[in-house]
Parts: C-alpha cells; structure tokens; sequence
C-alpha cells in the first residue's frame, strides 16, 4: 500500500504514515462491524440452543439488534460513581478496548494481508493479551466497590494461571512452524498432514494441544464455563456492575473483539489460517481468497464458543483453578519436552 | 522520525518513573510503573531488540506487574499511619539521597570527560550479520554462555520450590479436604431419593 501512495507523489515517510492509518482503519472498523454481528449471532445461537427465538424483531431476522442496543447504550447517560477514583475509573474501559484492537496489528488474513509483519509476531500476541487483564483490575479497584473488586481478584488470578499454558501451547506450535511469525506458522502448516491435510491439528502430538489451547482460550476470554468474574450468581456484573453508557459499551466491544481474536488464533496456529482444510485440488478451493478461508474457520470457531456457552454449566472458582495449574500446566509442560525431544529425533537425527 | 520516537519514548518512560515515585496512592504509583515497563519496551525496540522489548512486556507488564497490582489492590492503606514513621526513617532516607546525589555528579562528570571508547567486538563476541535477534540471543546463549543460563535456570528453580514449601500446608484430615475425583464421580441416586408420598402422609427418609 505504501507504493501506491509514494506513486500519488508523497514523499515516502508520509507514505508510510498514511499507508499506516488506512491499514488501521481497514481492520478496526469492518471488526467493529464484526463485533456488532457477531453478538447477534452468540445471542441467536443461544437462543437456538435453548429452543427461543432470540433477537429477531429490529430489522430483518433481527440483524440490526446490536445497533439498536449500541444506540441506545450511546444515548445513555454517563455515571461516575462517587467515591470511584475517577481518572482510573475511566482509563479502564478505554485501556480494555484499545488492548483488544492492538493485537490485530499482527493477524495475517491472507497470504501478505497482515499491518505488521513482525519477526516476533507470536510472542506480541502473547504480550498484548497479557495486557487485556489490566482494563478488568483497573475497572474492578477504580469502582471502590465489593462485587467488582472481587471480580478483578479472580481476572488477575485467572488469567495469568491460563496464561502460563497458552504459553507452553504455543511453544509446541512454534518449535513446530520453527518461526515466531504468524504467517510462516500457516505457511509451515501446508499439507502438514501426509501432504494432504493443511494444519497442525492433524497431528497427534499437537491434537490434544489444541484441545487444550481452546479451553485456555474460552478462560482467558472469560467466556461461559469460566465467566466467574462476571457471575451474575454471585457478583452482580462484576467488574462492570458500576458501569454505564459508552463506558459499559467499550468493555462489551473489547470482550467480544478478544474472543474473535482468539478464534483467529485457533485458525492460524492450528487450522491453516488461510489455507484450504486439504491441500488437494478436488474443487479448485484454492482460487477462493484465502481470506474467505480464514474468516470461514475464525466464524467456525466462534460459533464452537457459542455452542459451549449455551451447554456448559459454570465452573466453581476452585475447580478452575485446578484445571489451569493442576491439569493443564503440568500437561502442556510435558508436551513442550515430549515434541522438543520427537523433532530432534525427526528433524535433526538423533542426538545434536 | 526514529529522534522523535525515541524522545517521545525517553521523556515518557522518565516523566512515569518519577510519577511511580511521586504519586500518592500505591494502585497508582503501579500503572505509572506499567507504563515506564512499556516506554522501556518501546526503547528496546527502536534499538532493534524486538525479542527483548517483547519479553520485558510479557514478563513484567504480564505477569510482575499484575502481581504488584493484585498485592497493592489489597493493601488497605491509611495515610496518617505511613506518615508516622517519618522521623525514624529520615537519616537513612537522607544517606540514599546523598548517595543517588553523588551517583548523579559522577554520572554527569563522566559523560562531559567524554564518551567510553568501548571498540568493536570480534571473534566469538561479534555481531552475527544477517541474523534475527531472536536467533542471534539464542545462539549466544546456549553454547557461549550455556552454564550461567544453566545457572540461572537452577536459581529460579530453588525459588520456586522454596515458595511452594513455604506455602504448603500439612493436609489436615479433618476437614476442608476435596477428593476431586469422588466429586465428579457423584451422581444423582447416590444425593436424592425419589418417593411418592400420599397427601397428608409425608415422608420417611
């Protein structure tokens, strides 16, 4: 893009620039509209789930229901509370939000269509979505109240302690691809599968990471059967009780722009990002933009996210907590040696 | 552009140090220290260490941090009382200020005596061409420097199990003791009784 605007006759420091902004703008806002859609969408497969309707009355089938409830969330009034300390209170939403988009920056939706191609594309995922527990923390202590306090001490814990295996899950996928860089992690999953299967899925040592990695991605996200910092049962709303109008809007936005996130991380670590599901040329799949691809697989994942929302009952804190650092860390961890030792074995014979 | 970055980023990461030092409340001297994390990372990367910038944002924004938040979150502090111990503590405080004092003169006389003539680096210390950082570090540190790596790796492992025996308890065999697996395993006919009363009777459990 930045040769097109240097072509128009811009020097190439504000080619660069400008390039940069429209590549910004080009994602944010189609995932803004992305987000919109795809709360009607939990919302219908929910409701699908649970033999309801669901939204179905603004607009046709419903489609504009997230507009309406983001019109009329926009013309709300504002609430500060009090004794919440302000400056925070209100950094909050706006950190969660801006962490949400960040991590986008490195998400290549085809071959080449990526706004950052960075060598270390990997490790800044892991560094942003490490980022996304301080809106929650910030949000819970700011609002000097006890639900949403006590939901931002379960977000802190619970993040980090998924954290730790999402980590270790994609070393295994990184000592795979050999690469930091999200784009040659799909490149390297090319007829991974005796050549015909395009992804990391179809191999037994990285199945069960897989497993394990869309669970850590439903906790990490705070989706259903680990949503105990929202806990309705217990917390009210949790960290967003005292919330209200644009402020409620921006966390709403930045949990749902996380869980897409991790649907497109699913795709691209184990899925093929891009790629066909087999690398055969049974019908000519691979004249379709490999972005079809990428967003068909990302949507697959999300409706997977829906699927558990509406059938998994809610974990107890302390059953969480033993999965993350009882099960799946000591998991991961073995797996890390076991695929270490398996490509050594492979790849470079034997003992180095 | 990369002076003006690199300003922007010095500027802030200093104006968030002195903020972390300055700021009243704890809860808020931690996110000046998370921003100062982030200009540091900033800085890194304008140096081309992206490997570096990206650790020091995983580890510290990621997860020290988050612990120093979590631990000042809970700290219930009364101003009055921190206040108290003001006079006690005033003759260390005044012998670090003098001595950050000191290090300052000398660290000022030493850049105006001109800049250290380091050399380039050869043999086995020089710059790998043509190599990502990432592989530039993990080739020095695993065959250059592998036994203090080792090292390292041995430390952070003794923490890490004098931090789980300090925090173990015996099993006390009383109570609050979870069998987890006699948990899952439960079903309904082991927890309920189904019975059909008549009116009027009720029932015998």
């Amino acid at each position: 893009m930045t040769d097109a605007f240097t072509q128009w006759g811009m020097d190439s420091g504000w080619a660069i620039f400008v390039a940069s902004v429209a590549g910004i703008l080009l994602i944010a806002l189609p995932l803004m509209l992305a987000v919109a859609m795809i709360i009607y969408m939990d919302r219908k497969v929910w409701a699908a789930i649970n033999l309801r309707r669901g939204p179905n009355v603004v607009g046709p089938f419903g489609l504009l229901q997230s507009f309406a409830d983001g019109l009329k969330v926009f013309l709300q009034e504002t609430i500060v509370p009090s004794a919440a300390n302000k400056g925070i209170f209100i950094l909050a939403p706006i950190v969660t939000f801006t962490v949400a988009l960040l991590a986008w920056a490195v998400i290549p939706f085809d071959a080449g269509v990526v706004l950052a191609n960075i060598n270390v594309g990997v490790l800044y995922i892991l560094a942003i979505s490490s980022l996304s527990v301080y809106g929650v923390t910030m949000a819970g202590w700011a609002s000097n109240s006890k639900y949403p306090f006590f939901s931002a001490m379960r977000a802190a814990a619970q993040m980090i302690s998924y954290e730790v295996s999402i980590g270790f899950i994609l070393v295994c996928v990184i000592l795979y691809a050999g690469s930091f860089n999200l784009s040659e992690i799909v490149m390297g999953q090319l007829g991974h599968g005796f050549g015909i299967v395009n992804g990391y899925w179809f191999n037994l040592l990285l199945f069960p990471m897989w497993v394990v990695f869309f669970i850590s991605s439903l906790a990490e996200t705070q989706r259903v059967p680990f949503d105990l910092t929202e806990a309705e049962s217990e917390l009210v709303a949790g960290y967003q009780t005292e919330y209200s109008s644009m402020a409620f809007a921006l966390f709403w936005l930045g949990e749902y722009a996380n869980i897409l996130l991790m649907c497109a991380l699913n795709t691209l670590l184990f899925f093929g990002g891009w790629l066909p599901p087999l690398n055969i040329d049974l019908i000519p799949w691979f004249d379709v933009p490999g972005i079809v691809w990428f967003l068909l697989k990302t949507w697959f994942f999300f409706f997977m996210f829906s699927w558990v929302m509406a059938t998994v009952p809610r974990y107890r804190y302390d059953q969480l907590m033993r999965l993350g650092w009882k099960v799946f860390l000591p998991m991961s961890l073995i797996f890390v040696v076991v695929i270490s030792g398996w490509l050594m074995f492979t790849r470079y014979g034997g003992a180095a | 552009m990369q002076v003006f970055a690199f300003y922007l980023f010095a500027v802030l990461m200093i104006a968030s140090a002195v903020l972390v030092v300055m700021a009243r409340n704890p809860v808020h001297s931690v996110l000046w220290l998370i921003l100062a994390f982030f200009n540091a990372a900033g800085l890194m990367v304008l140096v081309g260490a992206e490997f570096i910038a990206m650790l020091l944002v995983i580890v510290y924004v990621g997860a020290v941090a988050v612990l120093f938040l979590f631990v000042v979150m809970m700290l219930n502090i009364d101003f009055s009382t921190l206040r108290s111990g003001f006079m006690k503590n005033a003759p260390l405080g005044v012998a670090i200020a003098l001595i950050l004092l000191a290090e300052l003169v000398f660290g000022i006389g030493a850049w105006r005596a001109g800049g250290l003539d380091l050399g380039q680096p050869l043999g086995d210390a020089a710059t790998m061409a043509g190599v990502s950082n990432t592989k530039a570090i993990g080739a020095l540190l695993y065959s250059r420097y592998l036994f203090l790596f080792e090292t390292a790796g041995i430390i952070l492992l003794v923490a890490m199990i004098g931090a789980i025996v300090l925090t173990h308890r015996e099993k006390r065999a009383s109570r609050g003791q979870q069998n987890i697996s006699r948990q899952v395993n439960r079903r309904p006919q082991d927890a309920t009784v189904m019975r059909q009363p008549t009116v009027g009777e009720g029932v015998e459990l």
